[in-house]
């Protein structure tokens, strides 16, 4: 049993400051058990959300040591021994208080996407091999680990225009998947602002899921997108067989 | 009314948003009722995403000969024939169906060879019946239904705890609750309400539950008078992680012995032999956490207290890609790669099978307006719940008590919200902060968990029982001065905590007590005092109810339903062969 320090920051939308905690730290212990520990022995009201305590749920993320975490997979010994372990909430939502942020505007952007529509004629024969995509979307806890860390939300805060990585993946999932009849491809391009991802795969490096956000969701995507509104091949070749730009492409 | 604080109405309220709520509020929705749906944390968070090993569903797509016939004689045995037989008909006859549904609702399974939903062997299953996607089918369930959920009109409130039903008269009429974020009160106006709040497993100090549950609904539906029903039947899960510390109680999936794993003590002994030759790793989970519960006690334990379970015999790619989050928990967790070494494993709390009473067909509880679905309801599991039967039962009675609220909503009276029981509710609450010197929340709560896993836990007797009765009313005692030692009313742990405990004291109460007076082993109950069935204990569930005098326990007969009976005697011969 030794001793650490964990520097948290304490505060709400009005402002707050790093505040310092010694813990005594047990063998394979986890950030979420020190905050437990803290709330539990020094201070009963720190704010944190969290929920399985098992990273399927995607509930306690925050950024510990400036990296995006989530607190209840990342162990103590896996940090810097030695020095003090500070945690802070995401900082590219609003903050609520402590290490609570309004994630709330994920919710929106869900919203806007047109759910599943299976085709009218679907079978539901589908082989492993087909749904294997889908599936590694639909791994996806919803941290916001991913969204909280793209540049185009957290430096340029361009929210309105731009859905971010993990509706990438949402929308990847549903048109990917073998029996959806819907074209997703229009607001790909224009409401959801895929152009906008530079694909730093900042994404991809955070996703506690290991899903591979840029290459395997946002780069297929894009991929549609271009042939849809900007290969000239493409148009050419629908314009011979008379087809129109708004049902080619996709899948 | 003087509406002093917040106020929404809707035709139906359902408090609790993990998969009964979820499809509750979609069907009450679909029928056309003004829905609210109001959970404690974000949307698609709750605990159903722990559920792992998959969905019971007598499809028959890997096994033929499976039919819910089966599924329901499985069901009966493995909850030793307390189950309310109605409700385990209907759970058996309308799974495949819900599961089904879920794939044209965009859920992806994993596929058999001709592309069909895959099923899994599961204990107590006799046919492979488990729908899975790997090991992760709970949030592959939460999140169909919350996309299906979100665009059909349903009203979300997240982060909002409520902490008392309102009433009119007999019947119910709202909820009174509090924002998380703020701290503010609200009141929700509703003809029906559905309870669908999860289960219980805060009580203990060693569980595979998040802090939600705190059996909220167990305690509101109690308090407004509900009967609850087999509350002395609480699941250990044979498999929790029980190292490193932090982690213990944290569920290793039953899938794991379902994709072969094995079961041995620290002599390298498939002990389960012993405990039960026929079924062995896949016994049910009553049966083998007991058994890995004694061998431990009697010396042949692992080195952090549980036993060994090996997966490692088959090869790694097929473990990654069948048990991928429990590969990753262990190697992230444990630094223990389940492909080259076996996991050690203990019990941990993990369900209850008691809860409110519900007529089968509705979901109806015996308040007039007061529905409920799911973990917080008893009767479908009886004594002992198979694994797999949980997502199916929240997925048949979410559906059935969705459809029983809207339906009441429909020819109910407008609400009559009485003001006094608000400000009752609100007083409460701030009540937590005008306690000079007040009791630390979090120290009563360890106590609690102590009391509950040492003296009601797998195994049980009188003499710890009855120690248990005086401890928890000495907690309750104590109870009445927890407050706020620190912080306002915004986002504070400790503050919801005061009122968590409140729940959690009936629960555990309405446990005990009815553990006292169960003088049997059956299921999950294991009294070492009276360690055989006994044949009229056999044929009764313990009920619970609220009286002016205090808390009811009684026996009532188990709710049987005659053409059924050639079914479960066809069982019961084949079970004694």
């Amino acid at each position: 049993m030794s001793i650490r320090t964990f520097s948290v920051w304490r505060g709400d939308k009005n402002g707050g400051r790093f505040v310092e905690y010694q813990v005594e730290v047990e063998e394979g212990m986890v950030v979420l058990d020190a905050i437990h520990q803290i709330q539990r022995t020094q201070a009963h009201d720190l704010a944190c959300r969290w929920n399985c305590k098992a990273a399927k749920c995607g509930s306690c993320s925050a950024e510990v040591n400036g990296r995006p975490r989530l607190m209840c997979k990342t162990r103590l010994d896996a940090l810097p021994v030695g020095e003090m372990v500070r945690i802070q909430p995401l900082q590219t939502f609003p903050i609520i208080r402590d290490l609570v942020t309004d994630v709330s505007w994920n919710y929106q952007v869900n919203k806007k996407i047109p759910p599943f529509a299976p085709r009218p004629d679907a079978s539901w024969v589908m082989l492993q091999q087909d749904v294997n995509r889908a599936q590694e979307f639909r791994k996806c806890i919803e941290c916001f680990l991913c969204q909280n860390v793209c540049h185009v939300l957290r430096e340029h805060e361009r929210k309105s225009e731009f859905f971010g990585p993990r509706f990438f993946v949402r929308i990847a999932s549903l048109q990917m998947h073998p029996m959806d009849s819907l074209d997703r491809l229009p607001l790909l391009k224009n409401e959801a602002g895929l152009g906008l991802c530079n694909i730093t795969k900042c994404c991809t490096e955070v996703c506690p899921e290991d899903i591979h956000i840029t290459d395997n969701a946002i780069i297929p995507l894009k991929e549609r997108v271009v042939d849809r509104y900007y290969d000239p091949i493409q148009i050419l070749l629908r314009k011979i067989k008379g087809e129109k730009a708004s049902h080619a492409g996709g899948k | 009314m003087n509406e002093k604080y917040e106020t929404h109405e809707h035709d139906v309220i359902v408090i609790g948003a993990g998969g009964a709520g979820l499809r509750a509020a979609i069907e009450c929705s679909a029928l056309g009722a003004k829905t609210a749906l109001i959970c404690k944390s974000l949307l698609g968070k709750a605990h159903t995403v722990m559920a792992e090993g998959g969905v019971a569903a007598a499809l028959a797509h890997v096994d033929a000969q499976d039919s819910w016939r089966t599924h329901f004689q499985d069901t009966l045995f493995g909850g030793k024939y307390l189950n309310n037989w109605r409700m385990a008909e209907l759970h058996a006859r309308e799974a495949p169906e819900r599961v089904r549904e879920l794939e044209r609702w965009g859920a992806v399974f994993d596929r058999t060879p001709d592309g069909k939903i895959l099923q899994r062997a599961f204990g107590g299953h006799t046919y492979r019946r488990l729908a899975h996607v790997g090991d992760r089918t709970g949030l592959e369930l939460i999140r169909t239904l919350q996309d299906k959920g979100v665009h059909q009109g349903i009203d979300v409130f997240m982060e909002c705890t409520i902490t008392k039903l309102l009433k009119d008269g007999e019947r119910v009429c709202g909820a009174f609750g509090y924002w998380r974020e703020t701290g503010r009160f609200v009141v929700y106006k509703a003809k029906a309400v559905v309870l669908a709040t999860g289960g219980i497993g805060k009580c203990y100090k060693i569980t595979s539950n998040s802090w939600e549950s705190t059996g909220d609904g167990h305690a509101l539906g109690y308090e407004a008078g509900a009967e609850l029903v087999d509350m002395e039947f609480v699941q250990f899960h044979p498999t929790g992680m029980v190292w490193p510390p932090g982690v213990m109680g944290l569920l290793v999936t039953e899938a794991v012995r379902g994709e072969g794993g094995i079961l041995r003590n620290n002599q390298g002994e498939r002990f389960m032999e012993k405990y039960d030759p026929k079924r062995m790793d896949l016994s049910t989970r009553d049966v083998v956490a007991r058994a890995i519960y004694t061998e431990v006690k009697e010396g042949r334990g692992s080195p952090h207290g549980g036993c060994f379970l090996d997966i490692s015999h088959r090869k790694a790619p097929y473990i990654r890609q069948k048990l991928p989050s429990m590969y990753h928990q262990f190697k992230e967790l444990a630094d223990v790669d389940i492909t080259k070494e076996p996991m050690e494993v203990g019990p941990t709390s993990h369900y209850t099978m008691g809860g409110i009473k519900v007529d089968a067909d509705t979901g109806a509880s015996t308040v007039p307006g007061l529905y409920a679905a799911g973990e917080c309801t008893g009767g479908v599991n009886g004594a002992n719940r198979l694994g797999g039967n949980s997502l199916s039962d929240l997925l048949v009675f979410g559906r059935r008590a969705g459809a029983g609220a809207a339906e009441y909503a429909n020819r109910a009276a407008p609400p009559r919200i009485d003001q006094t029981q608000v400000e009752n509710a609100a007083g409460e609450m701030i009540g937590f902060f005008d306690r000079p010197g007040a009791a630390d929340p979090y120290k009563l709560h360890v106590d609690l968990q102590n009391t509950m896993q040492n003296l009601a836990g797998i195994f049980r007797e009188e003499k710890d029982l009855t120690m248990a009765v005086a401890r928890l009313e000495d907690l309750q005692r104590r109870a009445a001065h927890v407050g706020v030692v620190e912080g306002q009313r915004m986002y504070n742990p400790g503050w919801h905590l005061c009122r968590d405990l409140h729940n959690m004291l009936i629960c555990s109460q309405a446990i005990v007590r009815a553990a006292l007076l169960r003088k049997e082993s059956r299921g999950a109950h294991s009294r070492l005092d009276f360690p055989k069935y006994d044949e009229y204990w056999g044929e009764h569930n313990i009920v619970i109810k609220k009286e002016p005098d205090g808390m009811k326990v009684q026996a009532r007969p188990v709710v049987k339903v005659a053409e059924l009976i050639p079914l479960v005697d066809e069982k019961k011969a084949k079970e004694t062969k």
